[in-house]
């Protein structure tokens, strides 16, 4: 590719053809600024605060959307460029509400930072917030249109990212919104909880649902017996809350930090991902050698079952009926745990710390209930749990180290990986190769299916059978792959899928500003967790073993089945128009 | 596997489902002609809108996601997505009709009719919106209703002219 010279506020550079201002601007430490701008979607160049004076041109060019040419000189500091920004952000400060303090996104918000920097307190425009009723009735995203400066980012990651369509812009002038199809709330929509959205919301538009407060409530409850598990995900994310390096592992820390907040026991979901891949992987063998359905595809992600349940109907038994790792360990907590501790189901609490909102809306499904009472009782994101630590005033950098307590601390590399786009398939193939040949694998790594290419595929050889394998990450690839089942031209025999790009890691409910450069970090890090541990295949999991041989008997057992395993059913705000034209 | 409820028609039944595929095969099922499409789905709606069982029919029947229809549907002033009534009364808002004295013509529709912009009377029978310009600066300031222009409508007596008729049934669209 050509290069090309340019000057940047009298900064020379040499940058690659087809290199926006912005992104050159960089190069030479310079951050123009922006709101709509996001490094991993398109460009839609409609906030105009990123606009600069590129010399020869009359009119301000904003930068996002404008390439670099030979010779270009670009000035973003003149009086006319600060002029200019800060009568937009004016504007876009007159119609959003400026109640900071009552804000989930308050010191880590985009305008914010942009009003601090250009020494904006308040408006001197008459405010006027025309704003649609606030959308909170789903269990896992708020949105309130009051904040929404219409950037447009949502409407990129759920049309073009997650190929979900439910936000869109509409309407036009002043009544220029970003609503759901009739201003729907988002569980009448086929809205799928990802929080994609939310993760890409410069502002405090679209945020979690903050459960907080309930975790407060059940830890200060001396009745109640409250035990926490933290996702595979979300000990590669949440150093990000504490500004420490992207990626940084920080399991020891977070376990402490957990423990300090006040809950009676911290454990690990990579047990229950072990646990899955025990389920899993007999289901898969079960299908194989008995002709089930095939391909058989993975349920862990929620936003991928909301995905197929409203899509997909048809397709529901191509899921691998084992619940995912969360609920899993919900299960066990109102069960086995309940039992060996001798305490009623209904005392103990559990809270689960996800990557993920749309496990928000898993743990409150009705089929998701063990002895009479919900196996989660509060899902918390990564986000929410760093604001829990730091409203508790603990220094989290500085804390010792400390282990997941037992009988579900342990999670061997298999579960770990679980938080990586592949990492399913991969643990899978490690048990199931081995359960099925009896042998051990020549590598335990299979690079097939690692990294962040929106499709990947592998085989393997078992017993001279060549079984095909599939992962997706993202629902518009996981369409792909659904049209092809359709077809009845899959030539796969298990499919991972996972809702947002880059699996776990990416989540919904992960630090903000998790961009695909964050992303291939946190992804190092699962990998590099997996390397470092003893046991890496789920199989050889001793507190699995003993599970199954004092509680669940075997994999697909009675007892399993009862406790592990889920069914799937439509989305239930569908009209049924082959009926209506019967 | 057991499939859940599904949600009840107020308004779609299989006559209408009828028509509005024969009207989306007369511009070719082309997702680029939507526009037209919705307007002609929208005349053989009562209430003259489209509602939400309508859209999603047609989201799912051209395989484009509702989401986009309602773009559409709300961005375009002809299209609307919430009831308006047997009779849509479209006030004038253009420079034309403004000199020669659309403000008396709205005054005296909404006092006669009881109802502001973008209301609909109780028994469901008038809607009143302002609009674009629809070409009959000739005879301004104008009112649509229905797709039929009334001109000169200076004087009260005017109005009431043309409102009568419809009271009385006399006119049937």
């Amino acid at each position: 590719m050509k290069n090309i010279k340019i000057k940047v506020d009298n900064i020379n550079l040499i940058v690659p053809e087809g290199t926006t201002i912005l992104e050159a601007a960089r190069k030479a430490n310079i951050s123009i600024p922006h709101l709509c701008y996001h490094p991993d979607q398109a460009i839609k160049a409609n906030c105009r605060l990123c606009v600069v004076e590129v010399a020869g041109s009359r009119k301000l060019t904003p930068a996002c959307s404008s390439y670099v040419f030979e010779g270009m000189e670009v000035e973003t500091n003149t009086k006319k460029v600060r002029d200019m920004q800060k009568g937009v952000l004016e504007l876009i400060l007159a119609n959003h509400d400026q109640d900071c303090l009552k804000c989930l996104r308050n010191g880590n918000c985009e305008l914010q930072a942009l009003c601090q920097r250009f020494n904006i307190s308040k408006t001197n425009l008459e405010d006027s917030v025309d704003a649609l009723p606030m959308d909170n009735t789903n269990p896992s995203l708020v949105r309130d249109s009051a904040k929404c400066i219409k950037c447009n980012r949502c409407v990129d990651a759920c049309q073009k990212g997650q190929e979900v369509h439910v936000l869109t812009h509409s309407h036009r002038s002043i009544h220029y919104n970003i609503t759901p199809a009739y201003e729907m709330p988002l569980e009448q929509t086929f809205c799928v909880f990802c929080g994609q959205c939310a993760a890409v919301c410069p502002v405090g538009a679209i945020v979690e649902k903050d459960d907080t407060s309930k975790v407060w409530d059940a830890i200060y409850d001396k009745n109640k017996h409250v035990i926490v598990q933290v996702a595979p995900a979300v000990r590669v994310a949440l150093g990000d809350a504490f500004n420490l390096e992207k990626g940084s592992i920080i399991t020891g820390k977070m376990v402490a930090a957990l423990r300090r907040l006040g809950f009676s026991k911290i454990f690990d979901t990579n047990f229950t991902a072990d646990l899955t891949i025990m389920e899993e992987g007999s289901e898969l063998i079960d299908r194989i050698t008995n002709d089930g359905v095939l391909p058989m595809i993975t349920s862990c992600s929620p936003g991928w079952i909301n995905f197929i349940e409203g899509r997909y109907d048809h397709l529901l038994d191509n899921l691998s009926s084992c619940k995912s790792p969360q609920q899993m360990f919900g299960a066990l907590s109102k069960s086995y745990y309940a039992e060996i501790n001798d305490i009623k189901p209904k005392d103990v609490f559990t809270v689960s710390i996800m990557p993920c909102t749309a496990k928000k809306y898993e743990a409150q499904r009705p089929e998701m209930v063990t002895n009479g009472v919900k196996e989660v009782d509060v899902v918390l994101t990564t986000r929410e749990l760093a604001r829990m630590i730091q409203s508790a005033g603990i220094e989290f950098d500085g804390l010792e180290e400390d282990q997941f307590d037992n009988p579900f601390g342990i999670g061997t590399g298999a579960g770990a990986i679980f938080g990586a786009t592949g990492g399913v398939m991969e643990a899978a193939l490690r048990t199931v190769y081995e359960v099925l040949t009896g042998k051990g694998l020549p590598t335990l790594k299979f690079s097939d299916v690692r990294g962040l290419d929106g499709f990947k595929e592998s085989s393997i050889d078992i017993n001279g059978l060549e079984v095909k394998v599939a992962v997706v990450h993202g629902l518009g690839n996981a369409k792909l792959l659904l049209k092809q089942i359709e077809r009845g031209e899959s030539p796969y025999a298990f499919i991972e899928v996972m809702a947002c790009p880059g699996g776990c890691i990416g989540g919904g409910g992960q630090p903000i500003q998790s961009t695909m450069d964050v992303k291939a970090k946190r992804i190092e890090s699962i990998y590099k967790i997996d390397e470092d541990l003893p046991l890496r295949k789920s199989h050889k999991n001793p507190s699995i073993t003993e599970l199954y041989e004092r509680y669940l008997g075997e994999p697909l057992g009675e007892k399993s089945h009862e406790l592990l395993h889920t069914h799937y059913h439509s989305r239930d705000m569908k009209y049924n128009f082959e009926e209506l034209l019967k | 596997m057991n499939s859940t409820k599904t949600k009840s028609f107020e308004v779609l039944t299989k006559d209408l489902a009828c028509k509005i595929d024969t009207i989306i095969n007369n511009f070719g099922s082309n997702s680029t002609r939507l526009v037209g499409i919705l307007l002609d789905i929208q005349d053989i709606i009562p209430k003259q809108y489209i509602p939400r069982e309508v859209a999603t029919y047609v989201s799912e029947k051209m395989n484009i996601p509702l989401s986009k229809v309602y773009d559409v549907i709300s961005f375009y002033g002809a299209l609307c997505d919430i009831p308006r009534a047997d009779y849509v009364i479209q006030l004038c808002d253009s420079v034309v009709c403004k000199v020669t004295g659309n403000s008396f013509l709205q005054d005296t529709i909404t006092t006669l009719l009881g109802i502001k912009e973008n209301e609909s009377t109780s028994d469901g029978k008038y809607w009143i919106e302002s609009t674009p310009c629809f070409g009959a600066c000739d005879i301004s300031p104008a009112m649509r209703i229905n797709g039929k222009v009334y001109g000169h409508l200076t004087t009260s007596e005017s109005v009431k002219a043309v409102l009568d008729k419809y009271n009385e049934g006399s006119v049937m669209v």
